[in-house]
C-alpha cells in the first residue's frame, strides 16, 4: 500500500489547484478492475464510469446554480424594480414555471443536443459562444502542456538520475518555487517586464491578445506565435513541476530494480542504461498524466488568458463571472469538466495498451 | 495532531496498540503512552532537523506568523481605511512609505503586512475542513467498507475529475461575498484526494494484527477507528494538511484576483487585483506588483517546503532532496 500512495502522494505535493488540481493519482496506482479481465471488458467499464461521471456533472451544474442563488429571474434583474407580470413572463421564457424535475430533464436533453441556453451579456447561443472560443484555448494550452511535459520529463530524469546532488536540488527547488508562484501574477510581471519594458528594455512582446489582425498567410501564423509566447511562457513556468516531480518520483522506484544492475553487468553505457531501460518504464504513470493535465489546464488558463486577454474559453469564463452571466458560466463548467472526463477517460484507456501487466 | 505517533509507514519495533480503553486503564498506562509519544515525537524532530529545505520552510513560516498575529502592533487597524490613507494615490517607493502607496494613497507595506492575516487565515481553515472532511470520509469508507464505502468512493472519484479552480469559483460566485464562502469553496472541492490516502493507510493499518485483537478484546468501530486507526493516520494527514493550506493559500489568492473575495478586506490576491485595475501593469508599477505575488508565492513555498520534509521523515523512500 505505501509504494501504491507513494507517487500519489508527489503528485499531490504538486497538484496545485491553480495548476492541475488533483489528478487522479489513487485511480493511476491501480487503474485495472483486475488483472484477469479482457480488455474490452475493461474499455466498456470505462466507458460507463464516464458516462456517469457526465451525468453527475449534468446534475451538478443543474443544481448548483438552480438551487444555491435562491429564484433565478431575480438575479437576471439584478434587483431593478419588475412587476410581476414580467417575472411571471421570465419565468416562463426560461422554463421556470415547470416543475423541478421537468425542467432537470429539459435541462438535460437539450445540453446533450448542445443547446446550453442563452448568454445574458451577449444574448447568442452559450455554444455558439463556446465553439468560437475553442480553438483559441486548444492553441494555447495544447502548445503549453507540449512544452511543460517535454520540460518536466527532461528534467525528471535528469533530477533523479543524479539523485540528491547539485543539480537535482537546484532543478527540485526551481520547480518547486516556480510552482508556488501565482500564475496571474508572473503573467502580469512578465507583461510589465516584456511588454510594457523596464526603464531601457523596450516591449518585445504584445501586451495582450492573439493577432495583431492586419496581417494574413505565413506571416500572420508567426504573428500568432509572436502572441502566443508570454502565455506560453507563464502556464510553463508554473506548470512543469508537477510532471517533473512524477517523473522523478516514477524513475527513483525504478532506480532500485534488479534489471538496472543486469543491464549495466552486461556493460552498457549509464546512458543507455537511463534511455534504454530504465526511463520508458518510469514513463508510465507521467505519459497518463499529461492526458490528465490536457483536461485540467483548459480550467487552469482561466487565469492566464484573462491577464493576456486571450481570446479563449478562460477569457469568456472571467467574462461570465464578472456580470455574472449564469448560462455562460454553466456551460463553460459543463465543458471544462467534461474536458477531464474525456481525458481521464482516454488516459484510463491508454493505460493498459502501455502496460501490459494492467488490466487484462 | 502534533501528538500522534509519527511513525506509521514505517512499522514502529514497539507494538503501536496497547493502548486500553479509558476507564479500565492502570494509572501507569496513560504516562507510558504519553512518554512514548514524546520519544517519537523527538525522533521525528531528529529527523526532520536534516532536511534543510523544510527547516527553511518552517522559519519561514515563523516568520509570517509572527507578523500576521503582530500586524495590529505593527502597522495599526487603520490601515484598511481608505478615508485615513496618509499619502498621495500611487506614490513610488521612498523613505516614507517603503513599498509606495495604492490608489487610495495607503500605505503598501501596511497593506501587505496586514493581508498576511487572511491568507493564513484562510488557508489554515480551508485547509483544516478539506482534511477533516477527506479523514471522515477515508476512515469510515476504509472500516466498514462494503456497499456504503463503495458509494462514498465512487462520490470521491467523481470530485476527483472535477477541475477543483472551476468548480471553487462556481461555488464562490453563486454564494454570497464573504471570507466563509472562500474557505467553504475551497475546503469542500479538496477533500477528495486527502479521503483516499487516508482509505488506503486505514486498510493498510486493518490489516494488522492488533486490530485484530482489539476487536476480539470487545473493541467497538468507535474504539478502533478513533483509538487505533486515527493515531497512525494522523502523520499522513498532518503532512497532507500541510501542502493542502499552500493550494488553499494559492486558491484563495485566484479567487480575490478573479474578484470573488470579499471586497472589504485586504488580501494579497485583492491587492493584486487593486493593482491591475489601477493600470500598474500598463504603467509599468512593478513595485505596487511584485511585494503581493512574492508574498503569496512566499508563504505557499514554505508551507510546500514542510509537508514534503514531513512527508520524506514518514515515508523515506520518496527521497526528497534536502
Amino acid at each position: 500500500m505505501s509504494t501504491a500512495s507513494t507517487p500519489g502522494a508527489v503528485r499531490d505535493a504538486a497538484g496545485g489547484p491553480v495548476k492541475t488540481g488533483p489528478s487522479r493519482s489513487a485511480d493511476r496506482a491501480d487503474p485495472g478492475p483486475g488483472t484477469r479481465t479482457a480488455y474490452p471488458l475493461y474499455v466498456a467499464g470505462r466507458l460507463g464510469g464516464a458516462a456517469v461521471s457526465l451525468l453527475a456533472v449534468l446534475v451538478t451544474s443543474f443544481f448548483l446554480f438552480r438551487i444555491i442563488p435562491g429564484d433565478p429571474v431575480s438575479t437576471m434583474t439584478h434587483g431593478a424594480p419588475t412587476s410581476a407580470a414580467q417575472l411571471a413572463a421570465l419565468r416562463k421564457q426560461f422554463g421556470l414555471d415547470l416543475p423541478l424535475w421537468q425542467q432537470f430533464t429539459d435541462y438535460c436533453a437539450k445540453a446533450l443536443t448542445g443547446d446550453l441556453g442563452t448568454s445574458y451579456q451577449f444574448h447568442a447561443p452559450v455554444g455558439e459562444l463556446i465553439m468560437t472560443k475553442l480553438p483559441a484555448t486548444l492553441l494555447l494550452t495544447g502548445v503549453a502542456v507540449v512544452i511543460y511535459s517535454a520540460l518536466g520529463l527532461w528534467l525528471g530524469t535528469r533530477s533523479a538520475w543524479r539523485n540528491g546532488g547539485l543539480g537535482d536540488r537546484l532543478n527540485t527547488g526551481v520547480a518547486l518555487t516556480l510552482w508556488s508562484v501565482p500564475s496571474f501574477w508572473l503573467g502580469l510581471l512578465l507583461i510589465i517586464v516584456f511588454s510594457v519594458g523596464i526603464g531601457p528594455v523596450p516591449g518585445l512582446f504584445p501586451t495582450g491578445g492573439m493577432e495583431s489582425g492586419d496581417t494574413t498567410g505565413f506571416a500572420r501564423i508567426l504573428d500568432v506565435a509572436h502572441h502566443l509566447v508570454l502565455p506560453v511562457l507563464t502556464l510553463v513556468a508554473v506548470g512543469y513541476a508537477q510532471t517533473l516531480l512524477v517523473m522523478r518520483s516514477s524513475l527513483l522506484d525504478e532506480m532500485g530494480g534488479d534489471y538496472l544492475t543486469t543491464a549495466r553487468a552486461k556493460g552498457l553505457r549509464d546512458a543507455s542504461v537511463r534511455r534504454r531501460h530504465a526511463v520508458p518504464n518510469a514513463l508510465l504513470p507521467t505519459v497518463t498524466m499529461v492526458f490528465i493535465n490536457l483536461g485540467h489546464v483548459a480550467g487552469g488558463s482561466i487565469l492566464v488568458e484573462t491577464v493576456f486577454s486571450w481570446p479563449g474559453l478562460g477569457g469568456l469564463f472571467y467574462q461570465g463571472l464578472s456580470v455574472p452571466d449564469l448560462p455562460l458560466v454553466q456551460g463553460l463548467f459543463l465543458v471544462f469538466a467534461g474536458a477531464m472526463i474525456v481525458m481521464n477517460l482516454l488516459a484510463d484507456l491508454l493505460y493498459p495498451l502501455l502496460d501490459p501487466r494492467v488490466g487484462r | 495532531m502534533t501528538s500522534a505517533d509519527p511513525s506509521t509507514p514505517t512499522p514502529s519495533p514497539l507494538p503501536d496498540g496497547p493502548v486500553p480503553s479509558p476507564r479500565s486503564a492502570v494509572p501507569s498506562a496513560a504516562s507510558i503512552v504519553r512518554a512514548r509519544r514524546r520519544a517519537s515525537l523527538i525522533r521525528f524532530w531528529r529527523q526532520y532537523r536534516t532536511h534543510r529545505a523544510g527547516l527553511f520552510g518552517l522559519a519561514g513560516l515563523a516568520l509570517v506568523a509572527l507578523t500576521a498575529l503582530a500586524a495590529p502592533l505593527l502597522v495599526g487597524g487603520d490601515v484598511q481605511s481608505v478615508t485615513r490613507a496618509p499619502g498621495k494615490a500611487l506614490e513610488a517607493p521612498s523613505g516614507q512609505f517603503l513599498l509606495g502607496t495604492d490608489q487610495f494613497g495607503r500605505p503598501l507595506l501596511g497593506l501587505l503586512i496586514w493581508g498576511a492575516r487572511i491568507s493564513l487565515t484562510v488557508g489554515l481553515l480551508a485547509a483544516a475542513l478539506s482534511v477533516a472532511i477527506g479523514t471522515l470520509v477515508g476512515v469510515m469508507a476504509g472500516h466498514f467498507g462494503g456497499w456504503p464505502a463503495t458509494v462514498t468512493m465512487r462520490i470521491t472519484d467523481w470530485f476527483l475529475v472535477m477541475p477543483t479552480l472551476v468548480l471553487a469559483i462556481v461555488l464562490a460566485t453563486v454564494m454570497s461575498r464573504s471570507v466563509w464562502t472562500v474557505i467553504v469553496a475551497i475546503g469542500v472541492t479538496s477533500w477528495p484526494t486527502t479521503a483516499r490516502l487516508v482509505r488506503a493507510q486505514t486498510i493498510a493499518v486493518e490489516s494488522r494484527p492488533y486490530i485484530e485483537r482489539a476487536r476480539a478484546l470487545g473493541g467497538g468501530h468507535g474504539h478502533i477507528m478513533t483509538r487505533h486507526v486515527l493515531p497512525n493516520v494522523m502523520p499522513l494527514v498532518l503532512a497532507q494538511t500541510t501542502l493542502g493550506i499552500s493550494s488553499a493559500i494559492l486558491t484563495e489568492a485566484t479567487l480575490a484576483f478573479l474578484g470573488l473575495g470579499d471586497p472589504t478586506i485586504v488580501s494579497w490576491g485583492g491587492m493584486l487585483q487593486d493593482a491591475r485595475e489601477a493600470g500598474a501593469v500598463s504603467s509599468g508599477h512593478w513595485w505596487y506588483l511584485a511585494p503581493p505575488g512574492l508574498a503569496i508565492a512566499f508563504v505557499a513555498l514554505a508551507f510546500t517546503l514542510c509537508g514534503r520534509a514531513i512527508e520524506t521523515v514518514l515515508n523515506p523512500k520518496l527521497a526528497v532532496p534536502r
